[in-house]
């Protein structure tokens, strides 16, 4: 199971929770996996098209991953943060 | 108790609602029967951008809102409660996998045919159309216009400053096969069979931003109005003008021809009179030189005729007289169905107005809200 660091805008789906547990070797997995547990929160972070949203980054541990097929090796935490931008 | 009393005792228990979309979030405003006092409540999802926020007037109850944040993607959130509860839709607005096109947020929302409850439309950036048969709930791509061969070269071009819009979704009472929508930019566009297929509709619609001023589409319309009661009427406030338009005709006449020149034919917003199909209201805005987008000369005023846009007059009594810089979206301008008709306008500035006698005298309902993106009306029984 991976660490999953959920950014605030997404507590309304997690229900308050800061931190959930998700299986995957890939991100795209470990997102399957939160999308079958937190059903809507997947689409308001990656689009139709697979794409990650633009204000919305992937780190798997400290490292930026841009896309979902990156590879999430057992121990690894990911962390889903919302980008610098808005107003 | 008789017919005429129980709907005159229905009307004193009806309390009219204005819908307030805005850049952070939704609030409603309730008021008394005769349109007096209003309460205003909220915010729901504060924090939220609030593009839409539409109330079925089939049942009166349901309410859609379409919302995203800076961050996260689009969605909608569907009420049955005033708002206490929400609902989120198990399967947003979306384009077809495999393509490049994503949604990035849901921009028009309307209620379907009287006779087809549950049915929904809404229009995206970039432009799509999307319906849902179940109150909002899930929503499918129109594919008769999201995949039509001609969907690219129609939406090509520049888009709003907030991305290419498709808005204005208009069903033909007579007919729910018959529709129109606008897309900024692309222009106006029909279907006869349901949404199989679409033809562009802008005869005598100036582009001034293109080479070929009068293009057979890829004009920049901004809000799009079809006569409730008399179908066959259009009205339109374009990038480039006030139109009008009567069906059969494919040829729209330029009404804001008629304005007053110090004020132009330029705004955003476009609303009807419910019952008489020659009034109609307009917001102008400053479109001269580098397009301010404010009201002109920092003096705001509604424009009403009564003539079908043979003449205008200027409607600005309780609105402020100078320096104020504020403008009125496409959706934040809406009438109620009273006698006589109410108005309702919602500012850039955060401040919602209001006329109970159509326009003649104003009055400020709400001030120091976030950014107006829509109002609408309904009725709360």
């Amino acid at each position: 199971m991976t660490r999953v660091h959920i950014p605030s805008p997404l507590y309304s789906y997690t229900g308050g929770a800061t931190q959930v547990e998700a299986s995957g070797s890939t991100l795209e997995e470990i997102v399957d996996t939160l999308e079958a547990r937190f059903p809507g929160l997947r689409f308001r972070i990656v689009d139709e098209q697979g794409r990650i949203r633009e204000h919305i980054r992937f780190f798997v541990d400290s490292d930026l991953a841009p896309q979902l097929a990156c590879a999430v090796e057992p121990g690894q935490e990911v962390h889903i943060l919302c980008a610098l931008s808005g107003g | 108790m008789r017919p005429r009393q129980r709907a005159r005792a229905s009307r004193r228990t009806q309390k009219p609602v204005v819908l307030v979309g805005t850049r952070k979030g939704a609030f409603f405003l309730t008021g008394d029967a005769a349109r007096r006092t209003w309460k205003l409540t909220g915010p729901h999802f504060l924090g939220h951008i609030v593009h839409h926020a539409v109330l079925d007037p089939r049942d009166g109850r349901t309410m859609l809102l379409a919302v995203r944040t800076g961050h996260l993607g689009p969605t909608v959130f569907g009420s049955q409660d005033w708002g206490r509860t929400w609902q989120e839709a198990s399967q947003p607005p979306a384009f077809a996998p495999g393509g490049s096109l994503a949604v990035q947020h849901v921009f028009w929302l309307t209620p379907g045919h009287a006779e087809q409850p549950g049915v929904w439309f809404a229009g995206t950036s970039p432009q799509g159309l999307f319906r849902s048969d179940d109150a909002g709930k899930t929503w499918e791509g129109v594919r008769g216009f999201n995949t039509h061969p001609r969907r690219n070269t129609w939406a090509g071009g520049d888009g709003t400053p907030d991305g290419p819009t498709l808005h204005s979704i208009l069903i033909d009472p007579r007919d729910p096969r018959h529709m129109y929508f606008g897309m900024s930019s692309g222009g106006v566009f029909e279907t006869r069979d349901g949404g199989k297929d679409w033809r562009p509709l802008n005869q005598g619609i100036l582009a001034d931003f293109l080479p070929d001023k009068y293009p057979e589409f890829g004009q920049d319309p901004h809000c799009i109005a079809m006569h409730p009661l008399h179908p066959d009427r259009l009205y339109h406030q374009n990038h480039c003008g006030i139109y009008r338009l009567d069906r059969p005709g494919e040829k729209w006449e330029r009404i804001g021809e008629n304005m007053p020149r110090a004020i132009g034919d330029i705004g955003f917003p476009i609303v009807l009179h419910p019952r008489d199909p020659d009034t109609l209201w307009v917001f102008p805005m400053d479109g001269s030189t580098v397009w301010p987008r404010t009201s002109p000369g920092g003096k705001p005023a509604v424009y009403r005729t009564r003539d079908g846009g043979r003449s205008w007059q200027r409607q600005a009594r309780g609105l402020p007289q100078q320096q104020a810089w504020f403008t009125v979206k496409r959706q934040a301008f809406a009438a109620d169905a009273g006698e006589p008709v109410g108005l309702y306008f919602g500012t850039t500035s955060g401040e919602v107005w209001t006329s109970a006698d159509g326009g003649q005298r104003w009055a400020r309902l709400a001030a120091h809200l976030p950014e107006i993106y829509s109002i609408t009306t309904g009725v709360r029984g």
